[in-house]
């Protein structure tokens, strides 16, 4: 039964300003840990180097990505054409490093929309019970129900015009495919928030905070909402797939970017015709989605045990 | 006597079940059923009862982390079930609650200080980080953790520490009454006994106001200066300990002493077995609750007349119609 309490007040103080451990500030932490994850740490690594070739690749490879040559038709990867040539002879480096800028970057922004509004929508819905949460719900199937194709038609019938006018052709149509893609996607997270919220609502440490008289955004921001964000983080980066997936669909459709502008799903797209004699039309543009959706995936998973301190890393 | 420090009168919690969706029935579970009691400053009252009782509920109604169906619940003279959200939250620094399962009640995404500390930060109770931290460093302190022990995670600790980390979280507001759920049954038994010798500690050191709410018979006899028993969301029998344990009056009381262990392998004494289970606290039984159960019931009264609890001598107080 002895020693319950083994410091006297007195003596506490002294210990307490001796005993306290240098502060490690938290980005540190989280980088050491990330580091770990050597999977995690290779994907970014490539991933980076993929980011950096189609931003600064074409200032290197000046092969224009319109240059006809019917002699070099569908032509096998050479010193001259790395990345061989399609039917009408042009460069496919030089088109899938101008068209990986498309397509990676609305494959993110229309990650970071999906995931924003559905953990927006999915957070009120579950701290929120009742009618509001029911609305919400109601909402989330409507859009889930939806017919999603000839909506997209409309809703670009109806906007690319206006957006074209207001901030110019291509940004208009980027922004315009993004919050479609986006707006077409936060569903399965926004269910996935809520049902997080509704486990994580009833537990003791929330518990405790609101007997400390914590507020509701004090609650969800700091309690509920970090020890949620796992499967987040993980359907968000399968969303980045689907993304760059559903935006050359668009494109094939007509609907997305103009049919002169190379996104990978294009040139895709354009290459299953071909495949039985051009394989190499298809292969790298398959090949750079393919290790874009791996990366993402690899460094979601990093990132997913870094943020989780219980993770012995 | 002056005022109590914390009186409960008439508290009741119905939680409403759903029925399906063509049914039109509104069923309810009847968990804490008019229970009414006080405590003054300084006291430990006890409350016992077997699973599903309403102690938990109980409570929980009184820090108003459940809103009480009816009743009231007063503290300091205030009306705590009247106050609205912002008097309700200056009221976190007076109430505060340890919790049972010391492994769900900590956020596994927060340091040990940041746990601690989060009162401070919502009370505004430090001004500068100096002042945070040493506050900090001064509540770990007091329950026996280190100061290193504030950068790191909850799971890092084991189930006693963990429950100390919770009880400095509690202590952090300078609380006046801590309600303690069942705080030491998870927990290994050798633990167990640090856990509530630290209590009494902090209660002599800060002049502290329990309710202990736990099974264990043994563990309320040594930390409390009176008990409540409850069954079936009611309050059965309420006096001090001693007398409790030495002359118990209900025959629910009785059959609850008489299945403490007694850790001496030959001693002898009578067991007292209750027949069947605990009725459904959705359809609780008529008259006094404890009469399809108990050994000494006289029909029809007991099955038609609800027993009030009414004291028998001093302080010692039973709701049934044949003792007391």
């Amino acid at each position: 039964m002895a020693g319950s309490t083994h410091a006297l007040p007195t003596a506490s103080v002294k210990a307490g300003t001796i005993g306290r451990t240098k502060h490690v500030s938290a980005g540190l932490e989280a980088w050491r840990r990330f580091r770990r994850h050597r999977l995690a740490v290779v994907s970014a690594v490539i991933l980076t180097l993929m980011v950096l070739a189609v931003a600064l690749g074409p200032l290197l490879w000046q092969v224009p990505i319109n240059d006809i040559d019917f002699t070099a038709r569908l032509k096998g990867p050479s010193w001259s054409h790395p990345f061989g040539t399609d039917d009408l002879g042009q460069d496919l480096l030089a088109r899938m490093l101008y068209g990986g800028r498309i397509s990676l970057a609305v494959g993110l922004a229309a990650m970071s929309v999906a995931i924003v509004v559905g953990t927006v929508v999915g957070a009120v819905a579950g701290i929120s019970r009742g009618s509001v949460d029911a609305g919400l719900m109601w909402v989330t199937d409507l859009f889930l129900a939806l017919p999603q194709l000839p909506l997209l038609l409309l809703i670009i019938y109806l906007f690319r015009d206006s957006l074209k006018v207001l901030v110019g052709p291509e940004f208009g149509v980027f922004i315009l495919i993004v919050a479609v893609i986006g707006a077409f996607r936060w569903m399965p997270v926004a269910r996935l928030v809520r049902a997080q919220f509704f486990s994580l609502r009833e537990k003791e440490f929330v518990e405790a905070a609101r007997a400390l008289g914590a507020t509701t955004p004090r609650l969800v921001v700091r309690h509920i909402l970090p020890n949620s964000l796992g499967p987040v983080i993980v359907a968000g980066t399968i969303d980045v797939a689907n993304a760059i997936i559903a935006e050359s669909t668009l494109s094939f459709l007509g609907l997305g970017f103009p049919p002169d502008i190379p996104t990978w799903g294009r040139i895709l797209f354009d290459a299953k015709d071909y495949l039985d004699f051009a394989p190499h039309w298809a292969l790298f543009p398959g090949a750079a989605i393919f290790l874009t959706v791996l990366t993402i995936n690899f460094i979601g998973d990093g990132l997913r045990d870094t943020l989780d301190p219980r993770k012995v890393m | 006597m002056s005022e109590p420090l914390l009186r409960v009168n008439n508290l009741v919690k119905n939680f409403s079940i759903r029925g399906g969706w063509f049914s039109r029935m509104h069923e309810s579970v009847h968990a804490v059923n008019q229970v009414s009691f006080e405590i003054d400053k300084g006291e430990t009252l006890g409350l016992v009862g077997e699973s599903g009782c309403g102690k938990s509920t109980t409570g929980r109604c009184i820090l108003r982390l459940i809103e009480p169906t009816s009743g009231e619940v007063w503290f300091e003279g205030k009306n705590v079930t009247a106050l609205d959200r912002a008097s309700l939250r200056a009221l976190c620094r007076d109430m505060q609650i340890i919790f049972q399962d010391p492994y769900a009640s900590l956020n596994p995404r927060m340091t040990v200080g940041a746990i601690i500390g989060e009162a401070l930060v919502i009370h505004h109770l430090a001004k500068t980080r100096e002042e945070f931290e040493d506050r900090v460093v001064q509540l770990l302190e007091t329950v026996g953790l280190h100061a290193d022990h504030m950068r790191r995670y909850p799971h890092e600790f084991s189930g006693g520490q963990r429950q100390r980390i919770g009880i400095a979280r509690a202590l952090a507001v300078s609380p006046k009454l801590i309600v303690c759920d069942e705080p030491v049954s998870a927990l290994d038994v050798s633990i167990q006994a640090q856990v509530i010798n630290l209590l009494e500690d902090l209660q002599q050191q800060f002049g502290l106001t329990y309710i202990f709410i736990a099974h264990d018979l043994a563990v309320v006899a040594h930390i409390s200066t009176r008990v409540a028993v409850m069954y079936l969301g009611k309050i059965v029998e309420l006096a001090t300990a001693r007398d409790l344990y030495t002359t118990p009056l209900h025959p629910y009381t009785e059959a609850l002493l008489s299945a403490v262990p007694i850790p001496e392998p030959k001693a002898k004494r009578k067991r007292i077995v209750l027949q069947g289970d605990v009725p459904s606290p959705i359809r609780p039984p008529s008259g006094c609750q404890f009469h399809t159960r108990c050994p000494i019931r006289k029909l029809p009264l007991c099955a038609t007349e609800a027993p009030l609890l009414r004291e028998s001598s001093k302080g010692h107080w039973v709701a049934c119609h044949l003792r007391g």
